[in-house]
């Protein structure tokens, strides 16, 4: 039975050093088009994606390369965001500290919701992760502190390191772009590592890895948290470039749609997520007047993916030019 | 009056009752659920979805045709099961052979465009849709006034899972449909044509959802999202009873919404989460919940 | 040559420029009718609204007086991240001047922040909560049609005053369920009632009847609904299946519209008592309001919100026509300076806190046999005064009023 992202890796052939000069090449594209873009589109549409972008980097670490699908994964992204909301606006924390606060409390949630839930696999670990989700999010709207329905409202973007006036658009569009970049370089550091390799061999065959002597479960649960961290740190910066943190960013259809940028994107891709979340990002846009329109795009485009499009965009982009993305 | 811990008792057999009745509807969602996972290895994420399709089949039979309630218990679940294995036919019969997480996405991914399509055309807010007159009114139990179409409810349920548990424990069409879990490929060699069966469970399972969708017609409104929020309770129902396991899908789903009635009565804030806690519970301790076994 | 074309275009256009549009953005006023569109509050706004702005538009002879206007809608879904991404996208890329309507406290107060943020115009018709005038006040913001304080003044004195003293809630569990339970509670305590309970439910519930048993339970005289549009009329269908009235309590609709009335039909509605600030068969002029408003919405007529959104828009225009700018600080500034005066409220004024002031009715849902044509349903059993119907000024807590 063919795994989640396993066909990936099998359709393209490992060369390291070209495969490294085509990802360099790709990243500089990215990045040069990212530095770009603000002067030419509305920049908070692009903080949402880039944003969204780091939290699909941080799920498909997760499932592209250890297997692991956690359907509860929206609790990082949205825990962080009232966290860092709470600290910006109540305890009057600079948006650094804030965001760093949010992606700290991310950071020990992957810890306790990994402990308990790294001995599963597969089904019931989604069923866990699913399970935990809901009582994070019922905490959170029952929690005096996230103001349920209404959510965490008028957070101050404050200075960033004293310095940067984040009420300026474009000023906190590059924070967001660095923070972003930071994110994405630390995963892409992860799995061309050793430690990413092991995470690979135990996806492919845990218990001839554990049989070699490595501890799975550690690295396991050292990704979870991993993972989870990032997904935070994008959920932080989410709160403080919206001014707002809300029971939608915990919702567990919020874990749905992370999933689905990344099987758009591609799985076992390192630009899959990025591409995923943006291509998402702009249907939601464009498709916000229609209302419902959204949510069946949204099903129809995760049907097509499931049914003949498995290796997601850069999948299929990597598949053409025989080399990983 | 009586009072358990400083509270009326007459307070707390009402929210154990309604609790029976919301376990109804989680002992019929997550008997289903169960079915199709035993045979189909298959997370069906749709049955929230299909759920939703039943009550509005019932709503539209009383718009378009006329026919009323105690039609559409018997139309709707037919209507939605054809849906059903419509479904199964064509899309989800090309992932048995991958990771059945495909399975969950792709069942997920229908259900986002059913909920899409039902709240584009009607809103999210919910359509009424009248008793059936002959259940109209109730009884005074002295404790609380009971509707008499929530009893209904509680017996109906009741009605639908032991049949079904019959049928499949005690049958022989049911020992096909478990030996054919077990090991299908035996079994076709016996002559037993499993595809065809696997189309079928799957078809009923998902009858099995659209009825509960017509009995919670009159009572939950009908509406596009009734099923969403829905599903991810049965969900966790369907873990703790066991994957699989007939009758540990309907005891655990009457048990279920009796904790939660308790929980709505002594610790209200809680009353989301409990099921969810037990389930983390039950997974940590028995992985396969109360009644599985191991696969 | 560009350089040229582009010189004899910019001298063209500099004559053609009608020198009254000089000081308005992009020569046009953009107006953002924001609501919830397909969710529990669709009706008593919703679609409706944007008729009502249009109507507003045409009746201010916008294109007679050379200005040009648009209206342009979207659905806030009752979540505050979709309606503060609307409201931003409107300001930054959208340009629109002023946003009016917004159902939903929480998203409201949302928009009332970033209106305030960018110096824009922010004309809520449809939201309750009182704290729009009182802490959350804003330079930027007018408060027109009603507001929890009204609600709770009219409704919870009228109801204490005839026998209702002991009250149960059931409360929408959000900004506007809060605030229009804290403000019923003190009315009812000040009277000499007491609030044997409360109970919270999430916003848009299908099932109420774990709450109705609880409400059941406490034997209160009064179950006080602090919740809105299909919230209200699921609470009140499903309390007559578990014979709440017939078991000797009463509902008290806090907040109740023509459309719930409607939806839920005379026979189950009869007897309810609550305050709306707007009727439409009150006068010539309403009836005439309303007989226009339901050829162009389906024959649904008016609800006191489609009548604030009328007013409101109406006033603003008078505004920016006065001051020749839809700036959005000067024009509410002018507006609170100018007294109001529409065919569906009357004369009226805006406080500084931005109150919209008028009467408020004291209303009993007819018997069926006492309703005689399509949508006569309302008996006005009460009148309360302008200056008694509103929080006064003092008692918000709103930063902008002087002490």
């Amino acid at each position: 039975m063919a795994g989640l992202g396993e066909q990936v890796d099998a359709a393209v052939a490992m060369e390291p050093t070209a495969a490294a000069h085509h990802q360099a090449a790709a990243f500089t594209v990215m990045l040069v088009s990212l530095v770009l873009a603000p002067f030419f589109v509305y920049p908070l549409f692009l903080m949402k994606a880039l944003c969204f972008g780091l939290f699909a980097c941080a799920f498909g670490l997760l499932i592209g390369y250890v297997g692991l699908l956690s359907f509860g994964h929206a609790v990082f992204l949205g825990s962080a965001g009232y966290i860092s909301a709470h600290a910006a606006k109540v305890w009057g924390w600079p948006p650094e500290l804030a965001i760093l606060a949010g992606t700290a409390a991310a950071a020990a949630l992957g810890v306790v919701i990994g402990a308990l839930a790294i001995r599963s696999k597969g089904i019931y670990f989604a069923n866990i992760t699913l399970a935990f989700a809901q009582m994070v999010y019922f905490f959170c709207l029952q929690a005096p502190f996230t103001h349920g329905e209404d959510g965490i409202q008028a957070v101050p973007r404050g200075m960033f390191l004293g310095v940067l006036d984040l009420r300026d658009t474009l000023t906190m569009y590059f924070v967001v772009l660095a923070i972003f970049l930071a994110g994405f370089l630390a995963i892409y550091r992860v799995i061309h590592s050793p430690f990413g390799q092991v995470l690979k061999a135990i996806r492919e065959n845990e218990p001839r890895a554990v049989s070699l002597g490595y501890a799975a479960e550690r690295y396991k649960l050292l990704a979870f948290v991993l993972s989870g961290t990032l997904a935070g740190l994008a959920g932080g910066t989410k709160a403080i470039v919206f001014q707002l943190a809300s029971l939608t960013d915990v919702h567990w259809t919020m874990s749905g749609e992370v999933v689905l940028m990344t099987l758009l994107g591609g799985l076992g891709t390192v630009f899959g997520p990025v591409v995923g979340a943006f291509i998402m990002i702009t249907l939601e846009h464009y498709l916000a007047q229609l209302g419902a329109w959204v949510t069946i795009v949204q099903g129809l485009i995760f049907v097509v993916c499931v049914l003949t499009f498995r290796r997601g965009v850069v999948g299929a982009l990597a598949q053409l030019i025989k080399k990983p993305l | 009056m009586s009072t358990v811990f400083g509270v009326p008792t007459q307070a707390l057999f009402g929210q154990l009752l309604i609790g029976l009745i919301n376990g109804s509807f989680y002992a019929m969602l997550s008997l289903g659920l169960s079915v199709i996972f035993g045979l189909l290895n298959i997370i069906n994420f749709a049955h929230g979805a299909q759920y939703m399709m039943g009550a509005f089949a019932a709503y539209f039979l009383l718009q378009w045709s006329g026919l009323g309630y105690w039609w559409a218990l018997l139309v709707a679940p037919l209507v939605v099961g054809l849906f059903g294995i419509v479904l199964e036919r064509t899309m989800l019969k090309r992932l048995y052979h991958l990771d059945h997480l495909y399975g969950l996405l792709l069942t997920f991914g229908f259900a986002l465009v059913i909920q899409g399509m039902f709240r584009h055309q009607f809103g999210s807010s919910g359509l009424p849709y009248a008793m059936p007159a002959q259940l109209e009114g109730g009884r005074n139990l002295g404790f609380m006034f009971l509707p008499n179409y929530r009893a209904w409810v509680i017996v109906a349920s009741l009605g639908l899972c032991l049949g079904t548990w019959y049928v499949i424990e005690r049958t022989k069409l049911g020992s096909y449909l478990r030996a054919a879990t077990e090991n299908p490929a035996l079994v076709q060699a016996f002559g037993v044509n499993v595809p065809r069966m696997v189309t079928l469970t799957y078809g009923f399972g998902v009858a099995l959802a659209g009825v509960a969708g017509v009995l919670a017609a009159p009572i939950y409104q009908v509406n596009p999202l009734m099923g969403a929020d829905l599903l991810i309770v049965v969900f966790a129902v369907v873990v703790i009873g066991g994957m699989g396991s007939i009758m540990g899908s309907i005891v655990t789903g009457f048990a279920l919404g009796v904790v939660e009635g308790l929980t709505k009565f002594f610790y209200p804030e809680a009353s989301n989460t409990v099921i969810f806690v037990i389930m983390a519970v039950v997974l940590m301790f028995r992985p396969t919940g109360l009644f599985g076994r191991e696969r | 040559m560009m350089k040229r074309t582009l010189i004899v275009l910019a001298a063209l256009l500099a004559f053609a420029a009608d020198p009254a549009q000089a000081q308005i953005s992009d020569g046009m006023v953009k107006i953002g009718v924001m609501n919830d569109q397909s969710g529990l509050y669709a009706d008593l706004a919703g679609l409706g609204s944007g008729i009502a702005a249009r109507m507003a538009v045409e009746d201010f002879g916008a294109a007679a007086k050379g200005m040009k206007v648009e209206v342009v809608a979207a659905d806030h879904q009752n979540k505050a991240d979709v309606g503060s991404a609307i409201a931003r996208q409107w300001y930054d890329v959208d340009k629109v001047d002023l946003i009016v309507d917004v159902p939903n406290s929480g998203v409201a107060l949302a928009v009332s922040q970033i209106t305030r943020d960018k110096a824009k115009a922010f004309i809520v018709s449809s939201a309750a909560t009182s704290d729009l005038t009182g802490k959350a006040c804003s330079p930027n913001t007018i408060h027109w049609t009603y507001d929890t304080w009204a609600l709770a003044n009219g409704t919870g004195n009228a109801i204490v005053k005839t026998g209702g003293e002991s009250w149960f809630f059931i409360t929408a569990d959000y900004a506007f369920g809060h605030a229009l339970e804290r403000d019923t509670e003190a009315v009812v305590l000040k009277n000499g009632g007491k609030v044997l309970g409360k109970v919270r439910h999430p916003l848009s519930t299908q099932d109420f009847s774990s709450f109705l048993l609880q409400a059941q339970a406490s034997k209160a005289k009064v179950i006080g609904l602090a919740n809105a549009g299909a919230d209200t009329t699921n609470a009140i269908k499903q309390g007559a299946e578990f014979g709440i009235v017939k078991g000797g309590q009463n509902f008290a609709g806090l907040l109740v519209f023509l459309t719930d009335v409607h939806a839920l039909g005379l026979e189950k509605a009869q007897g309810l008592l609550f305050t709306e600030t707007f009727y439409w068969d009150m006068n010539d002029k309403t009836r005439a309001f309303a007989k226009r408003f339901a050829e162009r919405n389906r024959g649904i007529h008016p609800t006191m919100i489609h009548a604030g959104v009328y007013a409101g828009v109406l006033h603003y225009l008078k505004a920016v026509d006065a001051l020749k700018s839809d700036d959005g600080t000067k024009v509410i500034a002018k507006m609170k300076q100018m007294p109001t005066d529409d065919p569906l409220f009357g004369k009226g004024t805006i406080r500084a806190d931005g109150r919209k002031v008028h009467p408020a009715y004291l209303i009993e849902v007819k018997k069926p046999s006492e309703s005689k044509y399509a949508w006569d349903y309302y008996k006005i059993r009460a009148t309360i005064q302008a200056d008694q119907a509103f929080r006064p000024i003092d008692q918000g807590g709103c930063p902008l009023v002087k002490k």
